[in-house]
């Protein structure tokens, strides 16, 4: 209990050993982080692994089977009405009312949280104003395109000021443009100290996040910034470090890269490979064995890991693990 | 208190919105009731006239021809067919293109003037109960008022004689009986399936979800879905009502007002019914079934057709919980007996108790509801 006092002064989330299981299925597992005020946190993992369930805990519309979690400073399990006043949840599939208008939807929801009408104007007139919805207000939600309806389920979900957002997928189905202007809208939000809990499958997207935790078939397997991930010992090994190789005929020449006993795991990215070598991998040799089958090297150079890096490396160390524990 | 309720105006406020922008389909869910109503009303004639009827006339004298034209006199008999032998005449009743048949022997009007009694079989199709048992009566009812004439020779009247009044509905129209009744069962339509099918919808759109993670109460979510149905279920009432008074010419022998506020509570109960089924329906097409589901009871099980007296005992406890029970007791009370409110309250307020009771269930089952991705 010591952490959930803690929280009164600091985190906007506190989940602490939290578990779910549907009959004898483990959906989540002891599963614990936290996440400061103002953050911007990235909740990464495969699909069913148990993002959604663990949005469903925190905002209190699924109990939870184990542990503790304490949202604003309140108990998720004794004050869940209380964490509902103050959070704000857009779920993936934008839960609008396609048959109202961009106006109603706005108001209805105002109305939900109870804001008095002077108080609703006002909050409509801000959200419209930083979402850019002003020319669609008579428009049916229905009718609008994917970005548009994703701003203004942002807008829905932040007119009684809530100081944590859950945002469920945000981007999935988003064209490129709109996926940007979100996530511009997102850090602007951030520095007015409001937190964000996103969920996302786009790697360029947690590379934004202050903070991240990768969540892989119920339990939490990373947690932290991401260049704190980049330095994981299993994403870079005692001894090892990543090189991208360029060269016009990547395929040919993984193929024959792969032979290289210093070679620890390769894969194309565009018109190079990324490559995870020992120290003791000497470039000239492979440069030399490239040529000899008649590919021209361009690069090698010294490469950081990304974050999908980072994901695939733990993903395949707990994927190994569990297959020898269950052998 | 008032936190219970909390988020019923905002829900009122947008399922204004939606009845207002899906008008169409509101106009279809509100015309529907009435063209069942037309196909009813003009369609179903309860009173039993003209039964097929074939005959085989072994006497053929004045005395037999003059018996058959007072079956043919009483309206209830159509005569159809003459026959010659009695094969023909089982056939014509075992194809069904009669459901009564008359032989009348060939000695019948000798017996008649030696006053040896005559006889005059009479087989009836017992396949459809109310045709057989209307048949068996008036052939019956013939045969003793001809024995009886002849007995009195003329002068004399009758020791005694049963003179039936028929109270309420004194022309025994069809329609009188029916659409009181009918217009509980057509009501459902926009009360149950309406407010079930609301839900619903919000359940398969994600936005039911998205309810339950602001701080609307379920009992204010439940109570802001019910009421704009309550006021539209309340119009059907009223034009159904005036089209039965109107169109069918039905006449509405107590206070109209009591009728309406009498609809009230039976209103309640059926959109809270919905509300219920929306508790445990996840699709549309589930929540379409289990509605027939509750259909059913108040078609068969309220009196609607078959009268509650004569159920088996079972079935009769089971009407206690059926509202259209209560309901049909209350239109036709006040539509056909001119009843009042000193012989209704009863049925009013087992609606309006049945209603908070499904209410209170429903509200606690969406609290206690998990809801999974």
């Amino acid at each position: 209990m010591s952490e959930i006092s803690a929280a009164k002064n600091g985190a906007a989330i506190v989940a602490e050993r939290i578990s779910r299981k549907f009959g004898h299925v483990q959906a989540v597992c002891d599963v614990s982080f936290r996440v400061e005020k103002g953050e911007i946190f990235g909740f990464l993992g495969p699909n069913g692994s148990g993002k959604t369930t663990v949005i469903k805990m925190l905002t209190g519309l699924l109990p939870l089977s184990a542990g503790n979690a304490s949202v604003e400073g309140l108990d998720v399990r004794t004050e869940a009405e209380a964490v509902r006043e103050r959070i704000g949840y857009m779920s993936q599939n934008f839960s609008l009312y396609n048959d109202l208008t961009v106006s109603e939807n706005l108001t209805f929801y105002g109305r939900i949280y109870g804001l008095p009408s002077d108080r609703l104007k006002k909050r409509m007139n801000e959200i419209i104003e930083l979402n850019g919805l002003g020319p669609y207000l008579t428009r049916l939600a229905g009718q609008l395109s994917g970005g548009w309806k994703q701003r203004l389920a942002l807008g829905c979900a932040m007119l009684h000021e809530p100081k944590l957002l859950f945002l469920d997928e945000p981007t999935a189905g988003i064209d490129p443009v709109a996926r940007r202007q979100l996530w511009d809208l997102l850090f602007e939000l951030s520095a007015h100290g409001i937190t964000f809990f996103v969920t996302t499958h786009y790697m360029d997207e947690a590379e934004r996040c202050n903070h991240v935790a990768y969540i892989y078939y119920s339990k939490l397997i990373a947690d932290g910034t991401p260049a704190e991930l980049k330095r994981l010992p299993d994403v870079q090994p005692q001894g090892t470090h990543r090189v991208e190789i360029a060269t016009p005929e990547v395929t040919r020449a993984l193929r024959i890269a792969r032979g290289i006993p210093e070679l620890r795991s390769a894969t194309i990215f565009g018109e190079s490979i990324h490559a995870l070598v020992e120290d003791k991998f000497d470039q000239q040799s492979l440069r030399a064995l490239l040529q000899k089958n008649g590919i021209t090297v361009t690069e090698i150079r010294p490469l950081t890991p990304s974050l999908e890096d980072v994901f695939v490396e733990l993903t395949y160390k707990h994927k190994t693990l569990a297959e020898a524990a269950s052998a | 208190m008032r936190d219970m309720f909390r988020g019923f105006g905002a829900v009122f406020y947008k399922e204004a919105l939606h009845v207002r922008r899906d008008f169409t389909a509101m106009f279809f869910a509100l015309i529907m009731p009435l063209l069942q109503m037309v196909l009813l009303g003009f369609g179903i004639d309860t009173n039993i006239r003209q039964i097929n009827t074939v005959v085989l006339n072994a006497d053929g004298r004045q005395e037999s021809r003059e018996l058959l034209d007072r079956l043919k006199n009483s309206d209830m008999f159509h005569i159809e067919k003459y026959v010659q032998t009695d094969q023909q005449l089982n056939d014509e009743i075992i194809a069904g293109r009669a459901r009564v048949g008359i032989k009348i022997p060939v000695d019948y009007s000798d017996r008649l003037i030696h006053q040896m009694g005559a006889q005059v079989l009479v087989l009836i199709d017992g396949s459809d109960s109310s045709v057989a048992g209307q048949a068996i009566n008036v052939t019956t009812a013939i045969g003793l008022d001809e024995s009886l004439r002849r007995a009195l020779v003329s002068s004399n009247n009758f020791a005694v004689e049963m003179r039936p009044k028929l109270l309420f509905n004194p022309d025994s129209r069809s329609p009188n009986f029916f659409l009181p009744g009918l217009t509980a069962i057509l009501l459902l339509n926009v009360t149950t399936f309406l407010t079930a099918f609301s839900i619903v919808r919000e359940k398969e759109r994600g936005t039911l979800e998205q309810l339950f993670v602001t701080p609307v109460r379920p009992m204010g979510l439940l109570l802001g879905k019910l009421l704009p149905y309550l006021v539209i279920g309340f119009f059907e009432l009223c034009l159904i009502v005036s089209f039965m008074r109107f169109v069918f010419r039905v006449p509405i022998h107590g206070n109209p007002l009591l009728l309406a506020l009498f609809s009230l509570p039976y209103l309640f109960v059926s959109l809270s019914l919905g509300i219920l089924i929306s508790s445990k329906a996840n699709t549309q097409l589930e929540a379409m079934q289990l509605a027939f589901l509750t259909i059913l009871p108040s078609i068969f099980f309220s009196g609607y057709i078959f009268p509650r007296e004569t159920m088996p005992f079972v079935f009769r406890i089971l009407s206690y919980f059926v509202p259209a029970a209560y309901f049909i007791n209350i239109t036709r009370g006040i539509i056909l007996r001119g009843a009042g409110i000193t012989h209704l309250w009863v049925d009013a307020l087992a609606l309006l108790a049945m209603g908070i009771f499904l209410l209170v269930i429903a509200a606690r089952r969406f609290q206690n509801k998990v809801i999974m991705a």
